[in-house]
Protein backbone atom coordinates (compact mmCIF):
# COMPACT_ATOMS: atom_id res chain seq x y z
CA UNK A 1 0.00 0.00 0.00
CA UNK A 2 1.06 3.55 -0.68
CA UNK A 3 2.26 5.20 2.52
CA UNK A 4 0.62 8.49 3.51
CA UNK A 5 2.66 11.26 5.13
CA UNK A 6 1.79 12.81 8.48
CA UNK A 7 -0.37 15.54 7.03
CA UNK A 8 -2.26 13.16 4.76
CA UNK A 9 -2.75 10.77 7.67
CA UNK A 10 -4.38 13.52 9.71
CA UNK A 11 -6.87 14.22 6.94
CA UNK A 12 -7.52 10.52 6.43
CA UNK A 13 -8.20 9.98 10.13
CA UNK A 14 -10.74 12.78 10.17
CA UNK A 15 -12.51 11.38 7.10
CA UNK A 16 -12.79 8.02 8.81
CA UNK A 17 -14.02 9.69 12.01
CA UNK A 18 -17.03 10.88 10.05
CA UNK A 19 -17.55 7.39 8.58
CA UNK A 20 -17.51 6.00 12.12
CA UNK A 21 -20.04 8.58 13.33
CA UNK A 22 -22.41 7.90 10.44
CA UNK A 23 -22.03 4.17 10.99
CA UNK A 24 -22.63 4.56 14.73
CA UNK A 25 -25.73 6.63 14.03
CA UNK A 26 -27.10 4.02 11.60
CA UNK A 27 -26.38 1.30 14.16
CA UNK A 28 -28.30 3.17 16.85
CA UNK A 29 -25.14 3.85 18.85
CA UNK A 30 -21.54 2.81 19.26
CA UNK A 31 -18.40 3.14 21.36
CA UNK A 32 -17.45 6.38 19.66
CA UNK A 33 -15.45 7.68 22.63
CA UNK A 34 -12.73 5.05 22.26
CA UNK A 35 -13.24 4.52 18.54
CA UNK A 36 -12.38 8.15 17.89
CA UNK A 37 -9.68 8.57 20.54
CA UNK A 38 -7.74 5.73 18.89
CA UNK A 39 -8.49 6.77 15.29
CA UNK A 40 -5.18 8.54 14.68
CA UNK A 41 -3.25 5.53 16.02
CA UNK A 42 -5.10 3.06 13.78
CA UNK A 43 -4.85 5.35 10.76
CA UNK A 44 -1.09 5.72 11.20
CA UNK A 45 -0.74 1.94 11.41
CA UNK A 46 -2.92 1.01 8.44
CA UNK A 47 -1.89 3.84 6.09
CA UNK A 48 1.80 4.10 6.85
CA UNK A 49 3.42 1.80 9.40
CA UNK A 50 2.18 -1.72 8.70
CA UNK A 51 3.27 -4.03 5.92
CA UNK A 52 -0.15 -5.12 4.64
CA UNK A 53 -1.85 -5.75 1.33
CA UNK A 54 -5.67 -5.71 1.47
CA UNK A 55 -5.69 -7.74 -1.76
CA UNK A 56 -3.70 -10.45 0.05
CA UNK A 57 -5.06 -10.56 3.60
CA UNK A 58 -3.34 -13.93 4.24
CA UNK A 59 0.13 -12.78 3.13
CA UNK A 60 2.44 -14.75 5.49
CA UNK A 61 4.79 -11.90 6.35
CA UNK A 62 2.08 -9.29 6.86
CA UNK A 63 2.18 -7.27 10.02
CA UNK A 64 -0.58 -8.18 12.47
CA UNK A 65 -2.87 -5.74 14.28
CA UNK A 66 -4.99 -6.90 17.22
CA UNK A 67 -7.74 -4.66 18.50
CA UNK A 68 -7.53 -5.84 22.09
CA UNK A 69 -10.04 -3.17 23.11
CA UNK A 70 -12.62 -4.81 20.85
CA UNK A 71 -15.34 -2.26 21.56
CA UNK A 72 -13.40 0.24 19.47
CA UNK A 73 -14.71 -1.70 16.43
CA UNK A 74 -16.82 1.31 15.55
CA UNK A 75 -13.54 3.02 14.70
CA UNK A 76 -11.65 -0.07 13.47
CA UNK A 77 -14.19 -1.39 10.95
CA UNK A 78 -14.26 1.83 8.88
CA UNK A 79 -10.44 1.89 8.94
CA UNK A 80 -10.39 -1.60 7.39
CA UNK A 81 -12.99 -0.53 4.82
CA UNK A 82 -11.02 2.60 3.91
CA UNK A 83 -7.86 0.50 3.59
CA UNK A 84 -9.70 -1.65 1.05
CA UNK A 85 -10.30 -4.94 2.85
CA UNK A 86 -14.01 -4.73 1.94
CA UNK A 87 -16.52 -2.31 0.48
CA UNK A 88 -17.52 0.76 2.45
CA UNK A 89 -21.09 0.01 1.38
CA UNK A 90 -21.14 -2.69 4.05
CA UNK A 91 -20.67 -0.19 6.87
CA UNK A 92 -24.39 0.57 6.95
CA UNK A 93 -25.03 -3.01 8.15
CA UNK A 94 -23.06 -2.51 11.41
CA UNK A 95 -24.86 -4.23 14.34
CA UNK A 96 -27.62 -5.52 12.05
CA UNK A 97 -28.71 -9.16 11.83
CA UNK A 98 -26.27 -11.18 9.67
CA UNK A 99 -23.86 -8.25 9.31
CA UNK A 100 -20.17 -9.23 9.22
CA UNK A 101 -19.58 -6.75 12.01
CA UNK A 102 -20.97 -5.14 15.08
CA UNK A 103 -19.94 -3.92 18.50
CA UNK A 104 -16.97 -6.34 18.75
CA UNK A 105 -15.01 -7.76 15.80
CA UNK A 106 -15.20 -11.38 14.57
CA UNK A 107 -12.09 -12.52 12.67
CA UNK A 108 -14.04 -15.13 10.72
CA UNK A 109 -16.38 -12.53 9.27
CA UNK A 110 -14.23 -9.43 8.76
CA UNK A 111 -11.55 -9.55 6.05
CA UNK A 112 -8.29 -8.22 7.48
CA UNK A 113 -9.25 -8.82 11.11
CA UNK A 114 -6.60 -10.96 12.84
CA UNK A 115 -8.39 -11.90 16.08
CA UNK A 116 -11.89 -11.92 17.51
CA UNK A 117 -11.94 -9.67 20.54
CA UNK A 118 -14.42 -8.03 22.86
CA UNK A 119 -13.85 -9.13 26.42
CA UNK A 120 -10.89 -7.11 27.62
CA UNK A 121 -7.42 -8.39 28.41
CA UNK A 122 -7.22 -11.03 25.68
CA UNK A 123 -5.38 -9.24 22.88
CA UNK A 124 -1.97 -8.80 24.46
CA UNK A 125 -1.53 -12.48 25.44
CA UNK A 126 -2.76 -13.52 21.97
CA UNK A 127 -0.12 -11.15 20.60
CA UNK A 128 2.52 -12.83 22.78
CA UNK A 129 1.65 -16.19 21.24
CA UNK A 130 1.76 -14.73 17.74
CA UNK A 131 5.10 -13.04 18.38
CA UNK A 132 6.64 -16.28 19.67
CA UNK A 133 5.27 -18.32 16.75
CA UNK A 134 6.42 -15.83 14.09
CA UNK A 135 9.85 -15.53 15.66
CA UNK A 136 10.21 -19.35 15.60
CA UNK A 137 9.64 -19.20 11.85
CA UNK A 138 12.04 -16.25 11.43
CA UNK A 139 9.08 -14.32 10.01
CA UNK A 140 9.86 -10.56 10.00
CA UNK A 141 6.26 -9.55 10.74
CA UNK A 142 5.55 -7.13 13.58
CA UNK A 143 2.60 -7.49 15.92
CA UNK A 144 0.71 -4.40 17.10
CA UNK A 145 -1.80 -4.64 19.93
CA UNK A 146 -4.08 -1.71 20.71
CA UNK A 147 -5.20 -1.60 24.34
CA UNK A 148 -7.65 0.69 26.03
CA UNK A 149 -6.35 2.43 29.12
CA UNK A 150 -9.13 1.03 31.31
CA UNK A 151 -8.40 -2.39 29.80
CA UNK A 152 -5.08 -2.45 31.62
CA UNK A 153 -7.04 -2.93 34.86
CA UNK A 154 -7.32 -6.56 33.71
CA UNK A 155 -4.74 -8.87 35.30
CA UNK A 156 -4.11 -10.77 32.08
CA UNK A 157 -2.55 -7.64 30.59
CA UNK A 158 0.13 -7.86 33.24
CA UNK A 159 0.58 -11.61 32.85
CA UNK A 160 1.29 -10.93 29.19
CA UNK A 161 3.49 -7.95 30.03
CA UNK A 162 5.68 -10.23 32.15
CA UNK A 163 5.68 -12.96 29.52
CA UNK A 164 6.59 -10.62 26.66
CA UNK A 165 9.55 -9.25 28.58
CA UNK A 166 10.68 -12.72 29.67
CA UNK A 167 10.64 -13.89 26.05
CA UNK A 168 12.29 -10.66 24.81
CA UNK A 169 9.70 -10.07 22.11
CA UNK A 170 11.29 -7.40 19.90
CA UNK A 171 8.50 -7.93 17.37
CA UNK A 172 5.69 -6.96 19.74
CA UNK A 173 4.44 -3.38 20.13
CA UNK A 174 1.55 -2.46 22.42
CA UNK A 175 -0.21 0.87 22.10
CA UNK A 176 -2.28 2.24 24.97
CA UNK A 177 -5.06 4.63 24.01
CA UNK A 178 -4.69 6.73 27.14
CA UNK A 179 -7.85 8.84 26.92
CA UNK A 180 -8.08 8.97 30.72
CA UNK A 181 -11.65 7.74 30.82
CA UNK A 182 -13.27 4.40 31.48
CA UNK A 183 -16.97 3.63 31.44
CA UNK A 184 -17.80 4.81 34.95
CA UNK A 185 -15.81 8.03 34.88
CA UNK A 186 -12.39 9.64 34.71
CA UNK A 187 -9.93 6.78 35.12
CA UNK A 188 -8.09 8.46 37.99
CA UNK A 189 -11.35 8.37 39.94
CA UNK A 190 -12.08 4.74 39.05
CA UNK A 191 -8.65 3.09 39.44
CA UNK A 192 -5.63 5.16 38.49
CA UNK A 193 -2.97 3.75 36.18
CA UNK A 194 -0.29 6.12 37.42
CA UNK A 195 2.65 6.09 37.37
CA UNK A 196 1.90 4.44 34.02
CA UNK A 197 5.34 4.89 32.37
CA UNK A 198 7.11 3.49 35.41
CA UNK A 199 4.76 0.52 35.67
CA UNK A 200 5.51 -0.64 32.13
CA UNK A 201 9.22 0.13 32.39
CA UNK A 202 9.42 -1.89 35.61
CA UNK A 203 7.85 -4.83 33.77
CA UNK A 204 10.75 -4.76 31.32
CA UNK A 205 9.17 -2.84 28.44
CA UNK A 206 10.58 0.01 26.38
CA UNK A 207 8.24 2.93 26.98
CA UNK A 208 7.57 5.70 24.46
CA UNK A 209 5.17 8.46 25.41
CA UNK A 210 3.48 10.42 22.62
CA UNK A 211 0.64 12.76 21.81
CA UNK A 212 -1.76 10.23 20.30
CA UNK A 213 -3.23 12.84 17.99
CA UNK A 214 0.11 14.01 16.55
CA UNK A 215 0.88 11.94 13.47
CA UNK A 216 4.56 12.89 13.35
CA UNK A 217 5.05 11.78 16.94
CA UNK A 218 3.15 8.53 16.28
CA UNK A 219 5.23 7.73 13.16
CA UNK A 220 8.45 8.46 15.03
CA UNK A 221 7.35 6.22 17.89
CA UNK A 222 6.52 3.28 15.61
CA UNK A 223 9.85 3.70 13.81
CA UNK A 224 11.73 3.81 17.10
CA UNK A 225 9.88 0.74 18.44
CA UNK A 226 11.05 -1.26 15.41
CA UNK A 227 14.68 -0.96 16.46
CA UNK A 228 14.29 -1.79 20.14
CA UNK A 229 15.38 -4.90 21.98
CA UNK A 230 12.43 -6.39 23.83
CA UNK A 231 8.77 -5.37 23.69
CA UNK A 232 7.77 -1.73 23.37
CA UNK A 233 4.70 0.07 24.66
CA UNK A 234 3.63 3.35 23.10
CA UNK A 235 1.56 5.24 25.62
CA UNK A 236 -0.53 7.64 23.56
CA UNK A 237 -2.14 10.57 25.34
CA UNK A 238 -5.51 11.02 23.69
CA UNK A 239 -8.86 12.68 24.15
CA UNK A 240 -11.98 10.57 24.50
CA UNK A 241 -14.24 11.12 21.46
CA UNK A 242 -11.51 13.15 19.72
CA UNK A 243 -12.94 15.10 16.81
CA UNK A 244 -16.51 15.46 18.03
CA UNK A 245 -16.37 19.05 19.34
CA UNK A 246 -19.31 18.61 21.69
CA UNK A 247 -17.90 15.43 23.26
CA UNK A 248 -14.10 15.62 23.43
CA UNK A 249 -12.81 14.46 26.80
CA UNK A 250 -16.25 13.48 28.06
CA UNK A 251 -16.38 9.98 29.57
CA UNK A 252 -20.15 9.92 29.03
CA UNK A 253 -19.38 9.53 25.32
CA UNK A 254 -17.89 6.07 25.98
CA UNK A 255 -20.99 4.86 24.14
CA UNK A 256 -23.46 7.04 22.34
CA UNK A 257 -25.47 7.87 19.26
CA UNK A 258 -24.82 11.20 17.54
CA UNK A 259 -27.65 13.17 16.00
CA UNK A 260 -27.61 14.34 12.38
CA UNK A 261 -26.91 17.85 13.68
CA UNK A 262 -23.94 16.59 15.70
CA UNK A 263 -22.53 14.79 12.68
CA UNK A 264 -22.85 18.00 10.64
CA UNK A 265 -21.27 20.03 13.44
CA UNK A 266 -18.36 17.58 13.49
CA UNK A 267 -17.99 17.71 9.70
CA UNK A 268 -17.65 21.51 9.79
CA UNK A 269 -15.31 21.36 12.80
CA UNK A 270 -13.01 18.79 11.16
CA UNK A 271 -13.00 20.55 7.78
CA UNK A 272 -11.71 23.71 9.48
CA UNK A 273 -8.73 21.72 10.83
CA UNK B 1 3.52 -45.71 18.01
CA UNK B 2 7.21 -45.00 17.36
CA UNK B 3 9.43 -45.84 20.29
CA UNK B 4 6.57 -47.08 22.45
CA UNK B 5 5.45 -50.65 22.96
CA UNK B 6 2.43 -51.96 24.81
CA UNK B 7 4.33 -53.71 27.55
CA UNK B 8 6.11 -50.48 28.46
CA UNK B 9 2.96 -48.39 28.31
CA UNK B 10 0.99 -50.72 30.56
CA UNK B 11 3.50 -50.14 33.36
CA UNK B 12 3.23 -46.35 33.07
CA UNK B 13 0.98 -43.94 34.91
CA UNK B 14 -1.33 -42.05 32.60
CA UNK B 15 0.84 -38.98 33.07
CA UNK B 16 4.01 -40.76 32.03
CA UNK B 17 2.19 -42.23 29.06
CA UNK B 18 1.12 -38.70 28.19
CA UNK B 19 4.72 -37.47 28.20
CA UNK B 20 5.89 -40.33 25.99
CA UNK B 21 3.03 -39.80 23.55
CA UNK B 22 3.84 -36.10 23.30
CA UNK B 23 7.43 -36.83 22.33
CA UNK B 24 6.28 -39.30 19.70
CA UNK B 25 3.86 -36.71 18.28
CA UNK B 26 6.56 -34.04 18.34
CA UNK B 27 8.86 -36.22 16.25
CA UNK B 28 6.16 -36.49 13.60
CA UNK B 29 4.94 -32.88 13.55
CA UNK B 30 7.47 -30.02 13.58
CA UNK B 31 4.66 -27.49 14.11
CA UNK B 32 3.76 -28.97 17.47
CA UNK B 33 4.61 -26.60 20.34
CA UNK B 34 4.21 -27.20 24.05
CA UNK B 35 2.92 -24.50 26.39
CA UNK B 36 3.10 -24.88 30.15
CA UNK B 37 2.28 -22.88 33.24
CA UNK B 38 5.02 -23.82 35.70
CA UNK B 39 3.76 -27.39 35.85
CA UNK B 40 5.62 -28.91 32.92
CA UNK B 41 7.28 -31.32 35.33
CA UNK B 42 4.22 -32.45 37.23
CA UNK B 43 2.07 -32.86 34.12
CA UNK B 44 4.93 -35.01 32.70
CA UNK B 45 5.10 -32.83 29.61
CA UNK B 46 8.77 -32.47 30.59
CA UNK B 47 9.66 -35.36 28.30
CA UNK B 48 8.71 -33.15 25.36
CA UNK B 49 10.47 -30.14 26.86
CA UNK B 50 13.69 -32.14 27.21
CA UNK B 51 13.50 -33.40 23.63
CA UNK B 52 12.32 -30.13 22.02
CA UNK B 53 13.39 -27.19 24.21
CA UNK B 54 13.08 -24.74 21.28
CA UNK B 55 9.42 -25.73 20.93
CA UNK B 56 8.58 -25.44 24.63
CA UNK B 57 7.27 -22.25 26.23
CA UNK B 58 6.77 -21.80 29.95
CA UNK B 59 4.42 -18.98 30.92
CA UNK B 60 4.85 -19.29 34.65
CA UNK B 61 1.79 -19.44 36.85
CA UNK B 62 -0.31 -17.58 34.30
CA UNK B 63 -2.79 -20.04 32.80
CA UNK B 64 -4.95 -17.32 31.29
CA UNK B 65 -2.02 -15.87 29.38
CA UNK B 66 -1.00 -19.37 28.32
CA UNK B 67 -4.41 -20.18 26.83
CA UNK B 68 -4.68 -16.84 24.99
CA UNK B 69 -1.11 -17.24 23.74
CA UNK B 70 -2.03 -20.71 22.49
CA UNK B 71 -4.61 -18.99 20.30
CA UNK B 72 -1.88 -16.69 19.00
CA UNK B 73 0.32 -19.67 18.13
CA UNK B 74 -2.56 -21.35 16.30
CA UNK B 75 -3.34 -18.15 14.40
CA UNK B 76 0.24 -18.31 13.10
CA UNK B 77 0.08 -21.93 11.96
CA UNK B 78 1.40 -23.83 14.98
CA UNK B 79 -0.36 -26.68 16.76
CA UNK B 80 -0.14 -25.65 20.40
CA UNK B 81 -0.57 -28.09 23.25
CA UNK B 82 -1.41 -26.12 26.37
CA UNK B 83 -0.96 -28.11 29.55
CA UNK B 84 -2.13 -27.52 33.10
CA UNK B 85 -4.23 -29.11 35.83
CA UNK B 86 -7.87 -29.49 34.82
CA UNK B 87 -9.31 -26.95 37.22
CA UNK B 88 -6.88 -24.29 36.04
CA UNK B 89 -7.73 -24.68 32.37
CA UNK B 90 -11.48 -24.98 32.91
CA UNK B 91 -11.98 -22.49 35.72
CA UNK B 92 -9.06 -20.05 35.85
CA UNK B 93 -8.77 -19.76 32.08
CA UNK B 94 -12.44 -20.41 31.37
CA UNK B 95 -13.13 -17.24 29.40
CA UNK B 96 -9.91 -17.57 27.42
CA UNK B 97 -10.98 -21.07 26.41
CA UNK B 98 -14.39 -19.81 25.32
CA UNK B 99 -13.39 -16.60 23.52
CA UNK B 100 -9.91 -17.28 22.21
CA UNK B 101 -10.03 -21.01 21.46
CA UNK B 102 -13.66 -22.04 20.87
CA UNK B 103 -15.17 -18.84 19.45
CA UNK B 104 -12.20 -18.42 17.13
CA UNK B 105 -12.43 -22.19 16.49
CA UNK B 106 -8.68 -22.71 16.58
CA UNK B 107 -6.64 -25.88 16.39
CA UNK B 108 -5.51 -25.79 20.02
CA UNK B 109 -5.16 -28.84 22.24
CA UNK B 110 -5.86 -28.20 25.90
CA UNK B 111 -4.34 -31.16 27.70
CA UNK B 112 -5.33 -31.28 31.34
CA UNK B 113 -4.01 -33.55 34.00
CA UNK B 114 -5.07 -34.29 37.59
CA UNK B 115 -8.68 -34.81 36.50
CA UNK B 116 -11.56 -35.42 38.86
CA UNK B 117 -10.49 -36.27 42.39
CA UNK B 118 -6.98 -37.37 41.48
CA UNK B 119 -5.52 -34.48 43.50
CA UNK B 120 -7.45 -36.03 46.35
CA UNK B 121 -5.64 -34.61 49.38
CA UNK B 122 -5.30 -31.32 47.54
CA UNK B 123 -8.89 -30.71 48.45
CA UNK B 124 -11.65 -28.88 46.66
CA UNK B 125 -9.45 -26.10 45.24
CA UNK B 126 -7.43 -28.73 43.39
CA UNK B 127 -10.22 -31.05 42.30
CA UNK B 128 -11.45 -30.89 38.72
CA UNK B 129 -15.06 -31.92 39.01
CA UNK B 130 -16.81 -29.26 36.93
CA UNK B 131 -14.55 -29.17 33.88
CA UNK B 132 -16.61 -31.44 31.65
CA UNK B 133 -19.76 -29.41 32.31
CA UNK B 134 -17.96 -26.19 31.45
CA UNK B 135 -16.29 -27.50 28.33
CA UNK B 136 -19.47 -29.20 27.09
CA UNK B 137 -21.24 -25.86 27.07
CA UNK B 138 -18.76 -24.29 24.62
CA UNK B 139 -19.65 -24.58 20.94
CA UNK B 140 -16.88 -26.09 18.76
CA UNK B 141 -15.28 -27.91 21.71
CA UNK B 142 -14.42 -31.62 21.67
CA UNK B 143 -13.83 -33.41 24.99
CA UNK B 144 -11.80 -36.62 25.25
CA UNK B 145 -11.02 -38.56 28.44
CA UNK B 146 -8.95 -41.75 28.15
CA UNK B 147 -9.37 -44.60 30.62
CA UNK B 148 -5.89 -46.11 30.92
CA UNK B 149 -2.29 -45.55 29.95
CA UNK B 150 -2.56 -47.26 26.58
CA UNK B 151 -5.66 -45.32 25.66
CA UNK B 152 -3.94 -42.12 26.81
CA UNK B 153 -1.17 -42.69 24.28
CA UNK B 154 -3.67 -43.29 21.51
CA UNK B 155 -5.87 -40.38 22.56
CA UNK B 156 -2.97 -37.90 22.58
CA UNK B 157 -2.07 -38.80 19.01
CA UNK B 158 -5.71 -38.83 17.89
CA UNK B 159 -6.54 -35.39 19.24
CA UNK B 160 -3.38 -33.93 17.70
CA UNK B 161 -4.44 -35.36 14.34
CA UNK B 162 -7.97 -34.01 14.84
CA UNK B 163 -8.54 -30.47 13.54
CA UNK B 164 -10.18 -28.12 16.04
CA UNK B 165 -10.31 -27.27 19.73
CA UNK B 166 -9.97 -30.26 22.06
CA UNK B 167 -9.99 -30.61 25.84
CA UNK B 168 -8.15 -33.80 26.81
CA UNK B 169 -8.89 -34.86 30.39
CA UNK B 170 -6.33 -37.07 32.09
CA UNK B 171 -5.83 -38.31 35.62
CA UNK B 172 -2.77 -38.09 37.77
CA UNK B 173 -1.63 -41.47 38.89
CA UNK B 174 -1.61 -45.03 37.61
CA UNK B 175 -4.81 -46.22 36.03
CA UNK B 176 -5.91 -49.83 36.01
CA UNK B 177 -5.50 -51.34 32.57
CA UNK B 178 -8.73 -51.47 30.64
CA UNK B 179 -7.23 -52.72 27.41
CA UNK B 180 -5.05 -55.78 27.12
CA UNK B 181 -4.86 -55.90 23.34
CA UNK B 182 -4.62 -53.55 20.38
CA UNK B 183 -7.66 -51.47 19.49
CA UNK B 184 -8.59 -48.57 17.25
CA UNK B 185 -9.13 -45.19 18.87
CA UNK B 186 -11.19 -42.69 16.94
CA UNK B 187 -12.36 -39.34 18.32
CA UNK B 188 -16.16 -39.41 18.65
CA UNK B 189 -16.49 -43.19 18.36
CA UNK B 190 -17.11 -44.98 21.64
CA UNK B 191 -15.72 -48.43 22.37
CA UNK B 192 -17.87 -51.31 23.57
CA UNK B 193 -15.82 -53.33 26.02
CA UNK B 194 -18.39 -55.98 26.92
CA UNK B 195 -21.80 -56.94 25.62
CA UNK B 196 -24.97 -57.63 27.56
CA UNK B 197 -28.70 -57.28 27.09
CA UNK B 198 -30.04 -56.20 30.49
CA UNK B 199 -28.43 -52.83 31.16
CA UNK B 200 -25.73 -50.61 29.64
CA UNK B 201 -23.00 -49.02 31.72
CA UNK B 202 -21.46 -45.96 30.06
CA UNK B 203 -18.35 -44.41 31.59
CA UNK B 204 -15.17 -42.49 30.84
CA UNK B 205 -11.80 -42.05 32.47
CA UNK B 206 -11.13 -43.83 35.72
CA UNK B 207 -14.74 -45.02 35.97
CA UNK B 208 -14.42 -47.35 32.98
CA UNK B 209 -12.47 -49.88 35.04
CA UNK B 210 -15.10 -49.60 37.78
CA UNK B 211 -17.87 -50.21 35.25
CA UNK B 212 -16.13 -53.38 34.05
CA UNK B 213 -15.88 -54.64 37.63
CA UNK B 214 -19.55 -53.80 38.19
CA UNK B 215 -20.46 -55.78 35.06
CA UNK B 216 -18.64 -58.80 36.44
CA UNK B 217 -20.48 -58.72 39.75
CA UNK B 218 -23.81 -58.11 38.00
CA UNK B 219 -23.16 -61.20 35.88
CA UNK B 220 -22.84 -63.26 39.05
CA UNK B 221 -26.40 -62.22 39.84
CA UNK B 222 -27.64 -63.04 36.36
CA UNK B 223 -27.70 -59.47 35.04
CA UNK B 224 -25.80 -59.06 31.78
CA UNK B 225 -24.38 -55.57 31.34
CA UNK B 226 -23.04 -53.93 28.21
CA UNK B 227 -20.09 -51.66 28.99
CA UNK B 228 -19.28 -48.68 26.78
CA UNK B 229 -16.17 -46.56 27.14
CA UNK B 230 -17.40 -43.12 26.10
CA UNK B 231 -13.90 -41.69 25.76
CA UNK B 232 -15.26 -38.78 23.71
CA UNK B 233 -17.85 -36.99 25.80
CA UNK B 234 -18.48 -34.34 23.16
CA UNK B 235 -19.50 -34.86 20.44
CA UNK B 236 -21.40 -37.73 22.04
CA UNK B 237 -21.56 -41.01 20.13
CA UNK B 238 -25.34 -40.81 19.92
CA UNK B 239 -25.65 -43.86 17.72
CA UNK B 240 -24.05 -46.04 20.40
CA UNK B 241 -26.19 -44.50 23.14
CA UNK B 242 -29.46 -44.99 21.25
CA UNK B 243 -28.53 -48.52 20.28
CA UNK B 244 -27.82 -49.26 23.95
CA UNK B 245 -31.18 -47.77 24.93
CA UNK B 246 -32.98 -49.90 22.35
CA UNK B 247 -31.04 -53.09 23.07
CA UNK B 248 -30.91 -53.00 26.87
CA UNK B 249 -33.78 -50.73 27.90
CA UNK B 250 -31.88 -48.89 30.64
CA UNK B 251 -28.58 -47.11 31.17
CA UNK B 252 -26.26 -46.23 34.04
CA UNK B 253 -23.62 -43.56 33.52
CA UNK B 254 -20.53 -43.27 35.68
CA UNK B 255 -18.12 -40.36 35.90
CA UNK B 256 -15.72 -38.78 38.34
CA UNK B 257 -17.43 -35.42 37.95
CA UNK B 258 -20.41 -33.51 39.25
CA UNK B 259 -23.58 -35.21 37.99
CA UNK B 260 -24.66 -31.74 36.84
CA UNK B 261 -23.49 -31.07 33.33
CA UNK B 262 -21.58 -34.29 32.83
CA UNK B 263 -21.86 -37.42 30.70
CA UNK B 264 -25.04 -38.49 32.52
CA UNK B 265 -26.91 -35.41 31.38
CA UNK B 266 -25.54 -35.78 27.87
CA UNK B 267 -26.75 -39.38 27.67
CA UNK B 268 -30.13 -38.58 29.24
CA UNK B 269 -30.56 -35.66 26.85
CA UNK B 270 -29.85 -37.95 23.93
CA UNK B 271 -32.17 -40.80 24.99
CA UNK B 272 -35.06 -38.64 26.21
CA UNK B 273 -35.50 -37.18 22.74
CA UNK B 274 -35.56 -40.50 20.90
CA UNK B 275 -35.61 -43.65 23.06
CA UNK B 276 -36.75 -42.63 26.56
CA UNK B 277 -35.42 -45.24 28.97
CA UNK B 278 -34.28 -44.99 32.60
CA UNK B 279 -30.87 -43.29 32.85
CA UNK B 280 -29.30 -43.36 36.30
CA UNK B 281 -26.25 -41.22 36.95
CA UNK B 282 -23.35 -42.27 39.16
CA UNK B 283 -21.17 -39.27 39.95
CA UNK B 284 -20.54 -36.58 42.51
CA UNK B 285 -23.87 -35.44 43.85
CA UNK B 286 -23.36 -31.70 43.56
CA UNK B 287 -21.14 -31.29 46.59
CA UNK B 288 -17.57 -30.15 47.21
CA UNK B 289 -15.60 -33.25 47.98
CA UNK B 290 -13.18 -32.39 50.77
CA UNK B 291 -9.87 -34.01 51.53
CA UNK B 292 -8.73 -37.60 51.74
CA UNK B 293 -6.90 -40.36 49.91
CA UNK B 294 -8.25 -41.04 46.42
CA UNK B 295 -9.77 -44.41 47.20
CA UNK B 296 -11.31 -43.21 50.43
CA UNK B 297 -12.85 -40.17 48.77
CA UNK B 298 -14.27 -42.17 45.91
CA UNK B 299 -15.81 -44.71 48.28
CA UNK B 300 -17.28 -41.96 50.44
CA UNK B 301 -18.73 -40.15 47.44
CA UNK B 302 -20.24 -43.22 45.79
CA UNK B 303 -17.89 -43.63 42.85
CA UNK B 304 -17.03 -47.34 43.11
CA UNK B 305 -17.97 -50.48 41.21
CA UNK B 306 -20.39 -51.31 44.03
CA UNK B 307 -22.20 -48.01 43.50
CA UNK B 308 -22.49 -48.71 39.77
CA UNK B 309 -23.77 -52.21 40.52
CA UNK B 310 -26.45 -50.86 42.85
CA UNK B 311 -27.50 -48.24 40.30
CA UNK B 312 -27.70 -50.89 37.59
CA UNK B 313 -30.06 -53.00 39.66
CA UNK B 314 -32.27 -49.97 40.24
CA UNK B 315 -32.23 -49.17 36.54
CA UNK B 316 -33.25 -52.72 35.63
CA UNK B 317 -36.10 -52.55 38.15
CA UNK B 318 -37.32 -49.29 36.59
CA UNK B 319 -37.66 -50.86 33.16
CA UNK B 320 -41.27 -51.26 32.08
Amino acid sequence: MEKLNAEELGCKANEIRLDAMVMGKQAGGGHLGGGLSSMDIMTALYFNVMNIDPAKPDMPDRDRFILSAGHKAVGYVPVLAEAGFFSKDLLSTFNKLDSPFGMHPDMHKIPGCEASTGSLGHGLPIGVGMALALRMDKNPARIFVLLGDGETHEGTVWEAAMGAAQHKLDNLTAIIDYNKCSMDGPIDEVVSLEPINDKWASFGWNVIRVDGHNMSELLDAFAKAAGQKGPTVIIADTLKAKGMPFAEGDYLWHYGCPSDEQIEETRIYLEEK
Amino acid sequence: MPGLNMADIEKMSARDAFGSALVAAGEKNPNLVLLGADAIGSTRAAAFADRFPERTFNFGIAEQEMVSAAAGFALCGKVPIATAYGFLISLRACEQVRDDICYQNLNVKLMSTHAGLSMAAGGTTHHSTEDVAIMRSFANMTIVAPSDALETVKAVQAVIDYNGPVYLRMGRGSLESVYSSEFVFEVGKSIQLRDGGDVTLIAYGIMVAEALKAAESLALEGIEARVINMHTIKPLDEAAVLKAANDTGCIVTAEEHNIIGGLGEAVAGCTSAAVPVPVLRVGINDIFCGIGPEDGLRAKLGLTAADITAAAKKAVALKR
